[in-house]
């Protein structure tokens, strides 16, 4: 059962990023679209991720919970030393899911939308900032649960140039990921168009904030290179994700393919993780004194582990079917172009 | 503001915010699946229109007792790590279990509020029925979870060690049974007189008389019904602490001293230095029959918990009577309401009893507050009761207090922009839904 549990963390992690990660993207996007646009990029944004939103969410949820009861210790060392970036993450959270739902809600349509809207693009751009910045400082080093003083137990922890460096990746990723499941979603060829040059765009926003996280290791003093391309999964990954770009570039361009840009992008980032994880496996955060906190070793009780285990499998018989068939069901294809489908 | 009492406020906002929101959310859904039965079997349009109406509310409802949750769940590690250390590998189960509950009600809440005409018309409907099942089974697991730090279960406390830990017996603790039923019940009756409130009063302004009559009477239903049953789920829940929790009990009732044949003290100003309460009305007897079925018994009184581990006195023993107090009132009304669907309908279109409905609009979420004010406060000292002590449990990060400031901010401007944006919406019925669906005015609904 520990692989079991450790599976589904790793997987809500991902589906987080992929899933919800496009979410703030979509956002991100907004946030980057020329007030002339806007508009269109809103609308079409709100109708590919409006029926899924509140599934996307529930990856952090189901990840949350998994570590509060698989792995508590290393969820109460998080939530003391991380606690200011976890509490702005969370700031985000919550301004950023109820704008998004005021904005469409709001039964009378005047000036707060463009509260709401303001709201929602800034913490899509805060929220995914934050959790770059916490998966760097889980592979940092400067968590440390026995720091003397305020700054290095609560603030030199997170606040430094590898981590900032991890958020902005994070942000470029989510906004590549949500330029890419766009473009399968406008109505209009010239919108298509504009989505694409979106997508070449931010494909090159992403790769430029990826080397600056390695400039960031170096200048930190964190082996990175060694930790990706020291070992044949990392190299793999890697590669297979480069060959995929290319492929994605490619085919790009092709109007037929809705579904293969989103595939080879999700695989990207899916690479991206499994590279960086690899080395560090099982190994979740790396504190200050040089030591580790493992999932192997900070495992809860095999009782509850097995319960939990338990609970994830028959809750995925459940929710897997169910959020797939939602995520088919609102498939841009099948979408009628009735006033509802604007209306709610 | 010291860290400790910044934590515990923190604690006690976002979870007073929260609960408000969950129990619309959780129970809205019904009401919405009640009235798009009848708009499925009459066609008519009204229903429909109902139906719509609410599923904006149940949106905005849903999306922010979501994040709210959410917060929650980091919360219990920013404000609580040490108790989440030890606690989460026991009480745990029943939050994964809310979590597929959860991840389920989010599902069927995509194709609910996105699927009109998009499905088979009952498979619609049923995805809505599934929103509110699945809520409600996420709101009993939690409370399971809360059920657990009143009476803890499922490991054995050896030396300051948590061992053998078996978290199904945890779950089912002595006290989750009579939480849940209690706290379901409220939430039905706090939902269904805040929502027949407001119906309510716009039909005592003479609007839309048909759309808010058949919205009134959904809403009142329900919340009539639960209100009745309350009593005795409350009689099962106070017989329940004053078995596992007599100092809660003890606290709530402002009984100072042990005795036989205990009297019930009706309101009152508990004083905790002199042990006694002024200006109150004592029932001979009755505390203990309430207690434990029987009116010469012995109630334990707080003199009978070492000092250091009594509750404070003040809090819950007024919580408690406005709960109370409010419920008796709720109940009230819906006896009144039921005597008029049965032999006086013309009541039913009275101004006096729309008007009783509109002033009890509040009055349930206020009991849900007063009544978790209750369990929590009267669980004091303890985060986990007999356990583990909520002093020992704060995180060691300073200046809390600068997050409780900043939380407070965020929760007031939610709540004011969650009144503003019902406002809005009530504000628009005639617009939105005095047109028969499927005109195009009705589309931009």
């Amino acid at each position: 059962m520990d692989y079991v549990v450790i599976t589904f963390l790793y997987l809500a992690i991902l589906l987080y990023l992929l899933l919800g990660g496009a979410d703030f993207g979509a956002g991100i996007i907004e946030l980057f679209t020329s007030r002339k646009n806007r508009r269109v990029t809103h609308e079409t944004l709100y109708q590919a991720i409006g029926p899924i939103w509140e599934a996307n969410h529930m990856w952090l949820i189901i990840a949350i919970v998994i570590l509060f009861v698989g792995f508590p210790r290393i969820y109460s060392v998080m939530s003391v030393s991380l606690h200011i970036p976890l509490l702005l993450l969370l700031l985000g959270i919550i301004a950023r899911g109820t704008a998004f739902v005021f904005r469409h809600y709001d039964a009378v349509h005047d000036r707060m939308q463009g509260v709401y809207a303001t709201i929602f693009v800034y913490s899509s751009l805060v929220t995914p900032l934050f959790i770059g910045i916490l998966a760097g400082s889980a592979l940092a080093g400067y968590v440390d649960p026995a720091a003397p003083d305020f700054l290095s137990a609560y603030v030199w922890s997170w606040l430094h140039w590898f981590g900032v460096a991890v958020g902005v990746f994070t942000v470029a990723l989510c906004g590549y990921l949500a330029s890419v499941y766009t473009i399968g979603e406008a109505t209009t060829e010239a919108d298509r168009q504009r989505f694409i040059r979106k997508t070449r765009l931010l494909t090159v926003v992403a790769f430029a904030a990826g080397a600056l996280v390695f400039v960031a290791a170096r200048y930190e003093g964190l082996p990175l290179l060694t930790w990706i391309f020291g070992n044949p999964v990392g190299i793999t990954a890697i590669g297979l994700a480069t060959i995929s770009l290319g492929l994605l570039w490619y085919v790009l361009g092709q109007a037929s393919r809705t579904w293969l840009p989103r595939v080879l992008a999700g695989f990207q980032v899916t690479m991206i993780l499994l590279a960086v994880g690899y080395t560090h496996f099982p190994n979740f955060i790396r504190l200050r004194n040089g030591q580790h906190l493992s999932l192997f070793e900070q495992l809860a009780p095999a009782k509850t582990i097995s319960a939990l285990g338990w609970a994830l499998l028959l809750g995925s018989l459940f929710i897997l079917p169910a959020l797939g068939y939602l995520y088919y069901s609102f498939q841009h294809v099948s979408r009628p172009q009735s006033a509802e489908a604007h209306g709610g | 503001m010291d860290d400790f009492l910044a934590a515990r406020s923190q604690m006690a906002l976002s979870l007073g915010f929260h609960i408000i929101f969950s129990c619309i959310g959780m129970v809205m859904p019904f009401f919405m699946a009640v009235a798009h039965y009848y708009w499925l079997r009459t066609r008519d349009v009204t229903y429909q229109n109902v139906t719509r109406a609410w599923s904006k509310g149940v949106a905005i409802f849903f999306a922010t007792g979501a994040v709210s949750g959410t917060v929650l769940s980091f919360e219990l590690g920013l404000l609580w790590p040490k108790f989440m250390e030890h606690a989460g590998p026991i009480f745990g189960m029943p939050f994964s279990l809310e979590g597929t509950a959860f991840f389920i009600e989010a599902i069927a809440l995509g194709f609910f509020l996105y699927g009109w005409d998009r499905f088979n018309p009952w498979f619609h409907w049923f995805t809505g029925v599934v929103v509110g099942v699945s809520g409600l089974a996420s709101g009993i697991l939690v409370v399971a979870a809360n059920a657990w730090m009143n009476s803890p279960a499922g490991f054995d406390y050896v030396n300051g060690q948590y061992l053998n830990i078996d978290p199904i017996a945890a779950m089912f603790n002595d006290a989750w049974l009579s939480q849940a039923l209690h706290m379901t019940l409220a939430a039905f009756a706090a939902t269904g007189f805040a929502v027949a409130g407001v119906h309510a009063l716009m039909l005592r302004r003479g609007r839309n008389m048909d759309f808010h009559t058949r919205a009134f009477r959904i809403a009142a239903a329900f919340g009539a019904v639960a209100a009745l049953l309350q009593p005795l789920s409350g009689d099962f829940s106070a017989k329940d602490v004053a078995r596992r929790q007599p100092a809660k009990l003890a606290a709530m009732e402002a009984h100072f001293h042990t005795e036989k044949s205990a009297s019930l003290v009706l309101g009152g100003l508990p004083n905790e230095d002199k042990q006694r309460v002024d200006y109150a009305i004592k029932i001979p007897g009755m505390l203990s029959f309430l207690a434990h079925g029987n009116f010469e018994q012995e109630v334990t009184g707080l003199d009978r918990i070492a000092p250091q581990n009594r509750p404070p006195v003040v809090v819950p023993h007024i919580a408690f009577q406005l709960m109370v107090g409010l419920g008796t009132l709720m109940m009230g009304i819906a006896a009144v309401y039921f005597f008029a669907l049965w032999r006086k309908k013309q009541w039913l279109t009275s101004r006096w009893l729309l008007g009783l409905f509109v002033a009890a609009t509040p009055a349930g979420f206020i009991a849900v507050e007063a009544g978790w004010t209750v369990t929590e406060v009267g669980r004091q000292p303890w985060i986990i009761n007999g356990v583990m002590r909520t002093a020992d449990a704060v995180t060691p990060m300073p200046g809390i207090a600068y997050s409780f400031y900043l939380f407070t901010a965020v929760y007031l401007s939610l709540s004011l922009v969650v009144v503003f944006l019902l406002y809005r919406q009530i504000r628009m019925v005639p617009e939105l839904y005095d047109v028969p669906a499927g005109t195009p005015e009705a589309a931009h609904a």
